[in-house]
């Protein structure tokens, strides 16, 4: 045995037998275990059926914007369960800890599975699916063959799935963050955290944030620099005027969020004192920091969700979207305006009237560019011919949901108010109102909307609509009883209550959440349904929903070009006007096309970030500091490789086409 | 419909792999407009450094003023002399995205004062022994 503790010390840091959490939580264990034989399930197919080639030539490495946006999405759905899982969690101790009955988390668990649950639902469900699918639909609807950036963008999925990977190593490994979503200092300090739970928390979001940022660079650049000819700013699809909004608020506000975590790193790791509560520190900057970035972050996520939901109004209403023009102002009122309320968040620390009245009214401001795109919506199906398909469920299904949690986002603007929702679970139902009822049911539309363009061929219907009936039911049955219970005084993260008479809501709010995973459940039996039944749900057409924009244009699923001969653009519906103009198919002419090439160092950069954060949280210097060397020389190694483009052959293109020509003419 | 609205729909198509064919009219500097940048930064980066080790100025608070300010002209220089920007390349756009960060960088820093300053005043010092006397 080593008796030379000083050097276990130094290759392990603070890692033992006892940080594996499973070998003492039974909780943890059986998920471990699950995870285990699910994980080995797994790795033996892909093994079995020969598939590590193909995945790794044809996806891990590839550069081809649709695919990373498919996997950016594959990885939010898998994260999607992880944080749901958490979530039911929560709805089942709250639902049975009463009086008596300790509920089986106790606290110190239960505080993890709120953090986690947040972190995990924001950073890796709602940005990865919302990135995704601004990475898959925003180059094709613009006319372009790629992002400006390929590897860029390769490398920024990577970093994110690397973010997550972390994560969900804390599950197993040592613990997570006890903090909130949010990880307020002091109590994410050192002194009151002293595990690694808060160093995953920073290391996750740190390395998932280096994604986050590049690919909203990447994709700034590729809206404002490679749109098809004849598109000016007033032609560009809706969803890409959001796409562009957000990507800007993502380069602008992410950066703050980086400042803030490293300053809090700082005060962890080399003991200086911005946020504690003596020698000068002050941890009410923490808050206001993290704020100026938490604000515009919401609004990341919503805006493109207002994209979707506006090219799925203006297509199934088979009409131009009512007021592009005010859509596009309100859109980029909202992207200045939302970095001009985040004072809203802490109206209780103790700012005072004036700071409160302004960042009030600000708030309530900023509600009237998003009642002008909920009209705009209206207005669009108004005398429209409206085909109820499953993405216009979800649509219909926003709206409603949407204007409730705006009008209690309202309340909560009122300073006066917050003084007595704040922190309650008005709160929780408020922003889960916004979120599910906005992002969720806006990207689950997406997902519904664009899978024909993606796969080929269309998602269920029927599934899909089980899907939404049980996401929009559940919905209310869980939240709406948080609003009674917020109301009533009750605050957030407690893990048991004395009240008996509060219990009935608790129980209405776990079979809500119950509802909810039949709808998740129908989402993943939607998917599987539709593989099998793909051949009569085929889309030969390129076009299954008599649509507008230029995505529609091409074959689904596109060929790894896009657009064998970029498209000329003449109005903001311009796959629509194409069509109306008797639109003929170009069948000769083809050239050689310019593309970039796979590379496998986007995966390499970001499992060695891994084992940085790895080395960092754990102390183990040895380790963070060999992968970080091992990061900057892969990097500069990565400068010289000159093998970065490819030409695919004329003869490819023109066999291509043709397949397409000969598809199109069977179904005619 | 006639049959051919569209065929010029895809002829300038051929040029424009990525997209890369248009937007190159960045700005490079002249040997002069480089030197001038140089010398610029120098004289900005020398006073803050006279002001501070010869101790010029009485009022701490004014050379801690001043200094800033220095720091902002520097930033302009280098903005306008090494980082070439001005308010036409890149179609605009390079003006429109400063305009926005400094608009984002304005509310931020001014509002984080407003709000410290009075989260300060209210709240500050809070140590543990205060929170025990609070009524």
């Amino acid at each position: 045995m080593f008796t030379n503790t000083n050097l276990m010390e130094f290759i392990f840091g603070r890692l033992s037998w006892d940080s594996l959490a499973f070998t003492h939580e039974p909780i943890i264990l059986v998920t471990f275990i699950a995870v285990a034989f699910g994980g080995l399930a797994v790795l033996g197919a892909l093994t079995y059926f020969r598939l590590w080639g193909y995945l790794w030539k044809e996806w891990f490495t590839s550069v081809d914007h649709k695919k990373i946006g498919i996997m950016y999405v594959i990885l939010s759905l898998i994260m999607l369960l992880r944080g749901f899982a958490d979530a039911v969690m929560m709805r089942t101790q709250q639902a049975i800890a009463f009086g008596g009955n300790e509920g089986y988390l106790p606290p110190h668990h239960y505080d993890q599975v709120f953090t986690a649950h947040g972190v995990i639902m924001i950073f890796f469900f709602a940005m990865p699916i919302v990135t995704g699918v601004m990475n898959f639909v925003v180059p094709l609807q613009i006319g372009a063959r790629d992002v400006s950036f390929p590897f860029l963008n390769n490398f920024s999925f990577w970093m994110t799935a690397a973010g997550a990977v972390i994560i969900m190593l804390s599950l197993f490994v040592g613990e997570f963050a006890r903090t909130g979503w949010l990880a307020y200092p002091p109590l994410s300090g050192a002194d009151y955290s002293p595990g690694v739970g808060v160093d995953y928390y920073i290391w996750g979001l740190q390395v998932a944030g280096v994604g986050t940022t590049l690919s909203g660079i990447n994709l700034i650049a590729t809206i404002v620099k490679m749109r098809a000819p004849g598109m000016t700013m007033m032609k560009m699809p809706i969803f890409t005027w959001t796409s562009l909004c957000t990507n800007v608020l993502i380069v602008a506000s992410f950066p703050i969020l980086t400042a803030t975590l490293v300053l809090l790193t700082l005060d962890r790791y080399a003991g200086t004192n911005f946020f504690t509560n003596d020698l000068g520190g002050n941890p009410m900057m923490y808050v206001n920091l993290i704020w100026i970035w938490g604000h515009p972050e919401v609004y990341i996520l919503i805006l493109p969700a207002f994209g979707i939901f506006s090219e799925i109004v203006s297509t199934f209403s088979g009409k131009r979207l009512f007021g592009y023009a005010s859509m596009v102002y309100a859109t980029v009122v909202i992207t200045i305006l939302s970095y001009l309320v985040w004072l809203h968040h802490f109206f209780t620390m103790g700012s005072g009237a004036s700071v409160n009245a302004f960042f009030g009214i600000t708030t309530m401001i900023i509600s009237i560019p998003t009642g002008a795109k909920m009209f705009n919506w209206l207005f669009t199906m108004y005398r429209g011919r409206i085909r109820y398909e499953v993405p216009m469920y979800w649509t219909i299904g926003f709206m409603v949901t949407f204007v409730i949690g705006g009008m209690s986002g309202v309340m909560l603007a009122v300073p006066p108010a917050d003084f007595v929702l704040h922190n309650s679970l008005f709160l929780i139902a408020h922003f889960h109102n916004v979120i599910i009822g906005g992002v969720v049911f806006g990207l689950l539309a997406g997902v519904n909307f664009w899978f024909p363009k993606a796969f080929g061929y269309k998602l269920d219907p029927f599934w899909g609509k089980m899907s939404f009936w049980f996401w929009l039911i559940g919905f209310y049955f869980a939240f709406m009883p948080l609003y009674v219970l917020g109301l009533m005084g009750v605050t957030r993260r407690v893990n048991h209550f004395e009240d008996p008479s509060l219990q009935i809501w608790f129980v209405i709010a776990a079979f809500g959440a119950f509802l909810i995973a039949l709808g998740i459940g129908s989402f993943v039996i939607q998917l599987v349904v539709s593989f099998f039944k793909r051949e009569q749900l085929r889309d030969t057409t390129g076009d299954p929903w008599d649509a507008r924009t230029l995505e529609w244009s091409t074959s689904s699923p596109p060929p790894e070009y896009n657009f064998a001969f970029t498209p000329v653009v003449h109005d903001h519906d311009s796959w629509y006007d194409m069509k109306k103009r008797g639109y003929v198919r170009p069948l000769e002419g083809f050239k050689p096309i310019h593309m970039p090439k796979n590379t496998g160092t986007g995966v390499i950069l970001s499992a060695l970030s891994v084992a940085l954060a790895f080395g960092m949280i754990w102390y183990m210097w040895w380790l963070a500091a060999l992968s970080f060397l091992g990061i900057l020389v892969v990097s500069i190694a990565h400068t010289f490789n000159y093998k970065r483009d490819y030409y695919i052959p004329a003869e490819t293109v023109v066999a291509t086409e043709a397949a397409r020509t000969k598809q199109l003419a069977e179904q005619a | 419909m006639s049959s051919h609205p569209h065929a010029p729909a895809q002829e300038s198509a051929h040029n424009t792999h990525h997209g890369h064919s248009h937007g190159h009219e960045a700005a490079h500097g002249t040997f002069k407009s480089y030197m001038t940048g140089f010398i610029l930064s120098v004289i900005l980066t020398a006073i803050p450094f006279w002001l501070v080790m010869g101790d010029v100025l009485d009022s701490k608070a004014l050379t801690a003023g001043l200094i800033m300010v220095l720091g902002v002209v520097q930033i302009v220089v280098h903005m306008i002399y090494f980082l070439h920007m001005n308010t036409k390349s890149e179609g605009g756009w390079t003006m429109l995205a400063l305009i926005f960060t400094i608009i984002i960088v304005v509310i931020a820093l001014s509002g984080s004062l407003w709000v410290m300053h009075h989260l300060n005043t209210n709240m500050m010092p809070l140590n543990p022994e205060m929170m025990k006397n609070m009524p």
